[in-house]
């Protein structure tokens, strides 16, 4: 585990608003949704756990890259992310992998994705 | 066997990012067998049923993927005739010295034209596969997890893929057995120095260098059903299947060991000869080419690399 506390922006404060004693909720605001997360889970885990598809979805092992998001506030740990896609500059600034990030209170977030395509999703358009 | 002096794809050194994370999956779950460990932290492993020293090698680094794929060749003499040849086609080569990889000979190390470095070595030492060659039984008792056989091939994805079959073709002698074409683009080739359907493939994609899976053998479906199981009972991270390919016929599933890395672990292709023509798969029936079954392909098989 790599604490992040140094570096992560402003906490929201205690977590009143949560709907379960315990759970941190994760909200985007872009998009109104939210996940709520039990403690030590990661963001993407719960996400899949509660049937949601707010982030995208790839190797759950902080190698890919496409559950890349930004936390706009709240406290949270991180484990060991591929520098390929989260540098330190980025991890700095609240960018991680969904996957990879634990909650520590409630969170506001942004999603941001990997932003790269393989052509053969545009020379094949894909039924999925 | 084709008249390629490569025999196999004989080791896959993957980087982890979490090693012993790495150890209890590829050990404990894929059921590879643990060698040794070397002076730089890295782990050997291998499958129970491969006769040389290791097939995997884990290295502990920031981010994960591959660092190189080695082909056994069938000697010393076509070791040295290989890398003239690859010199003389362009390609630049470095000698990597015995023992830098443990109980490895020298390996002639090179660039594929998508980024991916690749070596070939003559020499490996036999560690056997416990079963003795003399009246042998026919199974390692006591394998864990999904008791993968062997490591068998890896998907690799870059750009200049064309460049790749030529490389493999003219100078390794690899023959092509099956590829994907969008018109006259080819989007995704496979090509065997053996006689399995292939011994490496690849997919054009905006990066180079990028590594899509590993792949190791189970002798049955039943077994891919068991590592079906196997995935659900530690919640290791699913990609997709069991399933059939229609590219190669294999029957499948798809997963992650827990630094990203794709793996596969696979049964039942076809055999493939020299003197075959390769199969043509079109773009248009994609989804079938590569899942048979739901004949449809997922955006995450294309784009979720390392």
């Amino acid at each position: 585990m790599h604490g992040v506390d140094a570096n992560a922006p402003p906490t929201k404060g205690p977590d009143a608003g949560s709907r379960f004693r315990g759970f941190h909720e994760v909200s985007i605001p872009d998009t109104g949704q939210r996940i709520a997360c039990a403690p030590g889970e990661n963001i993407l885990r719960a996400m899949e756990r509660l049937n949601l598809r707010l982030i995208p979805v790839g190797c759950r092992g902080g190698g890919c890259g496409v559950c890349r998001i930004r936390v706009r506030c709240g406290k949270y740990v991180t484990r060991r992310m591929s520098r390929i896609h989260v540098s330190a500059a980025d991890e700095a600034a609240g960018i991680a992998l969904a996957c990879c990030l634990m909650p520590q209170g409630d969170l506001e977030i942004e999603v941001l994705g990997s932003g790269t395509s393989n052509p053969m999703s545009t020379v094949n358009p894909l039924q999925g | 066997m084709a008249q390629s002096a490569v025999i196999r794809p004989g080791h896959v050194c993957l980087r982890v990012l979490d090693l012993e994370a790495a150890v209890r999956h590829y050990r404990d779950r894929v059921g590879l067998l643990e060698i040794e460990r070397d002076s730089e932290g890295r782990v050997y492993l291998k499958g129970w049923d491969e006769q040389d020293w290791f097939s995997v090698v884990l290295r502990e680094a920031d981010h994960p993927g591959m660092d190189f794929l080695g082909f056994k060749v069938l000697g010393t003499d076509a070791l040295a005739r290989l890398e003239s040849d690859l010199n003389a086609w362009g390609c630049v080569t470095e000698r990597m010295p015995a023992g830098e990889l443990r109980h490895c000979g020298e390996r002639v190390r090179f660039q594929l034209p998508t980024g991916h470095v690749v070596e070939l070595y003559a020499q490996k030492d036999f560690m056997g596969n416990g079963l003795g060659r003399v009246n042998p039984d026919p199974w390692l008792e006591g394998v864990k997890g999904m008791q993968a056989q062997r490591f068998d091939h890896c998907l690799l994805y870059g750009r200049d893929i064309d460049g790749n079959i030529a490389l493999l073709r003219d100078v390794l002698k690899f023959d092509l057995t099956e590829k994907v074409v969008d018109g006259e683009l080819v989007v995704a080739a496979f090509l065997s120095c053996s006689n399995k359907a292939h011994d490496i493939a690849f997919v054009r994609h905006a990066e180079d260098g990028k590594f899509h899976h590993a792949s190791f053998l189970l002798g049955t479906w039943e077994e891919v059903l068991r590592a079906a199981d196997i995935i659900a009972m530690h919640d290791i991270s699913l990609d997709l299947g069991p399933t059939r390919h229609g590219i190669t016929r294999g029957r499948t599933i798809y997963f992650f060991d827990p630094s990203g890395n794709r793996n596969e672990v696979f049964c039942g292709d076809y055999t493939w000869y020299p003197d075959h023509e390769p199969i043509i798969w079109t773009a248009d029936q994609i989804g079938r080419a590569i899942f048979y079954h739901d004949r449809r392909l997922n955006e995450n098989f294309l784009n979720v690399v390392t």
